[in-house]
């Protein structure tokens, strides 16, 4: 019994990672081809089924007068756009979640959870409600087409990720740990910088993942609050379109936004399989 | 150098989690606090350390007012039923945290440490993460943590109540030689208890607390022979007194129609009236010319036998010093130890004690 469990076990892991890895593998041979060998039947292994190209690739690091679409710059904006937005939902967010989590906040029949179901809410409303209000407000404190003006819109829509996972995050770290802290002489501002934070990181890990995931995925409000000052990548990848789809430089362009994901993921990943705080408990 | 709490009442909702408390605690004694789950220990020892502020009263320590400190100015320690420590440090970090946090000198503090190591027998784990103890060892740091405070005012609320059994022994001699050491003169402790057999091992002062009230203080002794009234021996007894109505008529002392005893001449002067009749559980004894009981359970436990019997509405439990499984319904005969009866009120309050002055 215990083998065949094993087998289904590894059998199905297996699978998925074709699943999930088959894409990007396309993907990769797929950049490396040109017209010819992308409309030519499937072919899969470069050299001996097609002579490999770097077309696709270099399109996207010319700048427009050569006919390339340049992304170094929205690249960089996108990373700068989203690490930031990131940063500050996560800062602003995890002082939200703890205030949430330990505090009674009472306001006729406002209470904590309603607070917290407000955070969530932004997220619940489709982006296109949302589209206009961004815009005038932004054209209002003339952000529109910049970098800042982005990167609030970002806040607010990620920080509610970042208040959702850290209120139940504290809620399940024990609210005795915070008072022993008390005991021990801090004073609400240390026990929570010097005893609750150090042992959150986990929680905020995860939070960050998340934030940074929905602002780097974003197409909507960058497309929109965006001119020709500023452009993130996604926007930025959408121009390769022409009366030919142009698959070999699009699957480069996806193969090099996705990258700082991986990246990201995969540095995260060992910090998740460190201890968290429930362990402290029996 | 005492510590004062004056009518503190604490009624967050429409019910009473501390009512009227005024207690005295002096220096170098050690107290039980000795009540069932939800009957306010915990929020009293919080109210005292200063995580909870109670509606009114006061509180008065080395003269000065307490509620007007806030915690982390007071200088207590406390020591939760949960092992409650800081997953992020290493066990020797854990317990110079509190000394750090007061600033208090480096070779100070490595002396303070160790030595607090050593009382709790913790010596070569002083790097070890706190993940990696077992339950006991999480409990001896957050018990060393507080002692390396030489704080004036220890708190313990239900410390062993989380160990297994041969910890919970071991564990409880450890913290009656810390309590009783010379350097202990000092502090005022107080432990907080479900479990009448430990208040009554570790010895101190008993205070009796039911729905936020308190129901009796004394010592350990006066609290087993002279219970305030009939909600204190139930507290204070495992398996709680047994406790029947019954009337005294016509010299004779009547539980039900079946069990019926010559009043012994100690109970002579009481009146004929109906009273509370209590019992305990190991004054009860298998006797062939004893009453019938039916019995509804029989539990083992470790060297007697628990058994829960009942004779028409007459419900009681005897303690049977052998180790011997009974059927249910089985019948049994049991006397009672008349020598031990208690009277009380029908009302609960205490009118007769075997052991009375």
């Amino acid at each position: 019994m215990p083998k065949l469990y094993t087998f289904l076990k590894y059998f199905c892991v297996i699978l998925w990672s074709c699943f999930v890895i088959a894409p990007f593998l396309w993907a990769i041979s797929t950049s490396f081809k040109d017209f010819n060998s992308v409309t030519g039947g499937a072919t899969y292994i470069p050299w001996l089924q097609f002579e490999p190209t770097l077309d696709g690739w270099s399109v996207l690091f010319k700048p427009g007068s050569q006919g390339g679409i340049n992304i170094i710059g929205p690249y960089f904006n996108s990373i700068f756009v989203t690490f930031t937005a990131s940063f500050i939902s996560i800062a602003l967010g995890t002082l939200a979640a703890y205030a949430l989590s330990r505090y009674t906040f009472k306001a006729g029949f406002v209470q904590n959870n309603d607070i917290t179901f407000f955070f969530i809410s932004q997220r619940i409303m489709p982006p296109v409600v949302l589209s206009i209000p961004f815009f005038i407000f932004l054209s209002t404190i003339g952000l529109l087409d910049s970098l800042a003006g982005l990167i609030l819109v970002y806040i607010v829509l990620l920080m509610p990720i970042a208040v959702w996972i850290m209120v139940d995050f504290f809620n399940r770290v024990p609210k005795e740990i915070d008072e022993t802290a008390l005991i021990d002489g801090c004073n609400p501002f240390q026990a929570f910088f010097k005893v609750v934070l150090p042992n959150s990181i986990p929680g905020m890990i995860v939070a960050g993942l998340f934030c940074i995931i929905f602002g780097w995925i974003d197409f909507f409000f960058a497309f929109i609050l965006t001119f020709t000052n500023v452009q993130l990548l996604p926007v930025k990848i959408v121009a390769l379109n022409s009366s030919i789809t142009p698959w070999w430089s699009l699957s480069a362009a996806a193969l090099v936004s996705v990258a700082p994901l991986i990246i990201v993921a995969f540095i995260v990943e060992r910090f998740l399989s460190k201890g968290n705080l429930t362990g402290a408990l029996k | 150098m005492s510590l004062n709490l004056g009518n503190i009442i604490f009624k967050p909702t429409d019910q009473y989690h501390l009512n009227d408390i005024s207690l005295n605690f002096e220096p170098g004694k050690m107290y039980t606090i000795l009540g069932r789950t939800l009957s306010g220990k915990t929020t009293l020892l919080k109210t005292i350390a200063g995580l909870q502020t109670p509606d009114s009263g006061n509180i008065q320590f080395e003269g000065k007012d307490f509620l007007a400190i806030p915690v982390w100015e007071r200088n207590v320690a406390m020591v939760y039923q949960q092992f409650i420590n800081y997953p992020h440090l290493n066990v020797k970090q854990n317990i110079e945290f509190p000394l750090k946090q007061r600033k208090m000198e480096e070779n100070l503090i490595e002396k303070e440490v160790s030595d607090a190591i050593q009382k709790v027998g913790l010596k070569g784990f002083e790097s070890r993460k706190i993940q990696e103890l077992s339950g006991g060892q999480q409990q001896r740091v957050a018990l060393a943590r507080s002692l390396a405070k030489k704080a004036k005012i220890l708190l313990l609320d239900e410390p062993l109540v989380n160990l297994d059994y041969k910890l919970r022994e071991g564990l409880r001699e450890e913290f009656k030689k810390l309590f009783t050491g010379s350097e202990s003169s000092q502090s005022i402790f107080i432990y907080a208890s479900t479990d009448p057999l430990e208040a009554m091992q570790l010895n101190g002062d008993i205070i009796v607390i039911d729905e936020g009230k308190i129901l009796q203080t004394g010592s350990s002794k006066e609290v087993f022979e002279n219970p305030a009234n009939a909600k204190v021996a139930e507290i204070t007894n495992d398996p709680a007194m047994n406790l029947n109505i019954g009337r005294i008529e016509n010299n004779k002392l009547i539980l039900n129609n079946n069990i019926q005893f010559n009043l012994p001449s100690s109970l002579q002067t009481m009146s004929s009236d109906n009273y509370l009749v209590g019992i305990r559980a190991t004054d009860l004894h298998l006797d062939n010319n004893g009453f019938d009981f039916k019995v509804d359970i029989s539990e083992i436990s470790g060297s007697e036998t628990f058994l829960h019997l009942h004779n028409q509405d007459i419900k009681c439990v005897a303690t049977i010093e052998e180790v011997k499984s009974y059927e249910v319904d089985e019948n049994v005969k049991i006397n009672f130890d008349l020598s031990k009866i208690y009277l009380f009120k029908e009302s609960g309050e205490l009118l007769y004690s075997p052991y009375q002055k």
